[in-house]
């Protein structure tokens, strides 16, 4: 009973294995690669595992607070931000090995050539509420 | 006329009211999805028209959406011949019903959260949507584990005798790991514990029931109204819950007098020492390492040891406990943190320094990486 997260790196992860840029696969690759995000999504709520999913735009902004009075200050996006979150799926599992089975499989999404990507996923786990019991 | 919903009296109705569908021949999951809307079914109606025999009311309205579903259900024809009529009343439902939903519940073959999920929702009658709020999982997954956990034990015959061990494993679980939610689920551990103390007499029921009172006792001093953690040490004894405490120590004495000792009778008695402390300084750490030496006997757990040394940090002096840690593995979670507290109580505020900031680092939860953070930070602004 460990929530973890899964997170898909645009850039900054190591170099997948079969790393072609998403714009030069085939329409039906394309297609290929969603169906199976969707599919390990409702197999996982099959399993009673799947908490939450979600993609993200490449381009966000940079927001700061200014001082009183002031609007917040924007900047970016940056093209150089060496770390960029593609999206993420939050899973609910019963030990660490198993969050990390589920993260290979994740990671054998089929890409180009319709192999799969091996992409490097990032495996957090979140911060859980204290234990009661403590001594 | 309305009265208000006990919602207790409810739930403590559910398991006797599944173990009669499933003596009458109902297989486990169908039994257990007609209770489940019996209780919706009770939840909407009782408080208008409250029923004089409550659990009559609930057995007749699990069996009849029984009925509906299996006679909806064409792939289930042949079950028409076993509950096309009102069936003899059968056999009184026992204390055993009880406790064989408990095994059930906990069977061996389910995962820890299965078991979890599936005794709440059939021993405990919570809703799905409950179980979902209390774990932070949506409606559908945890629907979902339930039904997994339901076919997973749906080959397993209900009297066949389980082992207590797994219960209280699984209901150590919902008490330790309660997260928040509109159900308590600390409470609910309770609750659910008391309830299988009555249907088997066991020490170690007893031992994991008076375990969950005492530290239940201290639960309002363990965190300030920011959030933040209260050690035990610094906690507001004059807070603690005296009734839950006397109740606690009352039932583990009589475990004790047993002499069937095991892991959650020596737990609970070092819980007591702390209770029955009137300030942390007298608290007797000669007595507690005594019972974290049984505890290693029983469980040879690491995180035992490392509760063990911070016990001879305060009976021997924080040497005597830095040398037992450093028989321990310092990859242990919590094992940094120790470290870090000992140097302090040593006198070395630099390396307790450096230490709090690494176990804040490798903290598993939100509460404890802020206190840690906060120790470093404290020392930090004394050197």
């Amino acid at each position: 009973m460990a929530k973890y997260l899964l997170l898909k790196h645009y850039r900054g992860a190591p170099t997948a294995v079969n790393d072609v840029p998403m714009d030069q696969w085939t329409p039906q690759e394309i297609s290929a690669h969603m169906q199976y995000m969707r599919d390990f999504a409702a197999r996982l709520e099959q399993t009673g595992e799947f908490v939450e999913g979600q993609a993200l735009a490449p381009e966000g902004t940079f927001v700061r607070y200014d001082g009183e009075g002031n609007p917040p200050v924007t900047d970016g996006p940056f093209a150089e931000t060496k770390d960029l979150i593609a999206g993420w799926m939050v899973i609910d599992v019963d030990s660490y090995e198993r969050a990390v089975e589920l993260a290979g499989e994740l990671s054998a999404a089929p890409g180009a050539g319709g192999k799969p990507i091996h992409e490097w996923l990032e495996l957090r786990p979140f911060l859980t509420e204290p234990p009661t019991i403590t001594e | 006329m309305t009265a208000e919903l006990d919602e207790a009296l409810l739930r403590s109705l559910t398991p006797s009211v599944l173990g009669i569908l499933v003596r009458r021949g109902v297989d486990f999951a169908a039994a257990e999805d007609a209770v489940q809307d019996a209780l919706v079914e009770a939840v909407r109606v009782w408080p208008a028209d409250p029923p004089r025999d409550p659990k009559g009311w609930l057995i007749t309205v699990a069996w009849r959406r029984f009925l509906d579903t299996t006679r909806a259900d064409v792939a289930r024809r042949r079950r028409e011949d076993l509950v096309d009529e009102e069936p003899a009343p059968g056999p009184a439902p026992t204390v055993d019903d009880t406790l064989q939903l408990y095994f059930l519940c906990a069977h061996p073959s389910l995962t820890p959260s299965s078991a979890v999920a599936l005794t709440l929702r059939a021993v405990g009658g919570l809703t799905t949507r409950q179980i979902a709020h209390a774990y932070l999982v949506p409606e559908a997954t945890m629907a979902q584990r339930i039904s997994r956990a339901k076919r997973t034990v749906s080959g397993v015959r209900f009297d066949q005798p389980g082992d207590v061990a797994t219960v209280l494993r699984v209901l150590y679980l919902v008490f330790n790991e309660g997260y928040s939610g509109d159900v308590d689920l600390a409470a609910e551990a309770i609750r659910l514990t008391r309830q299988l103390a009555a249907a088997i007499d066991h020490p170690e029921v007893a031992g994991l029931l008076a375990l969950m009172l005492l530290h239940h006792a201290r639960r309002a001093t363990r965190t300030a109204p920011d959030g933040s953690l209260v050690p035990l040490a610094e906690q507001d004894r004059d807070r603690w819950d005296t009734t839950s405490i006397a109740e606690g120590v009352q039932i583990l004495q009589t475990a004790l007098a047993r002499d069937r000792l095991g892991e959650f009778q020596a737990q609970a008695a070092i819980a007591a020492l702390h209770a029955d402390a009137p300030t942390a300084d007298e608290t007797d750490w000669v007595q507690i390492v005594e019972w974290y030496d049984e505890l290693t006997r029983l469980t040879d757990s690491p995180v035992v040891r490392l509760n063990r040394a911070v016990a001879v940090g305060e009976a021997d002096g924080p040497r005597a406990g830095l040398a037992a840690l450093a028989a321990l593995d310092d990859s242990l979670p919590r094992h940094t943190a120790v470290a870090a507290y000992l140097q302090e109580r040593d006198g070395d505020l630099a390396t307790a320094a450096r230490l709090y900031v690494e176990a804040a680092r490798k903290a598993t939860n939100l509460a404890e990486r802020d206190h840690l953070t906060r120790q470093a930070a404290r020392l930090n602004a004394r050197r």
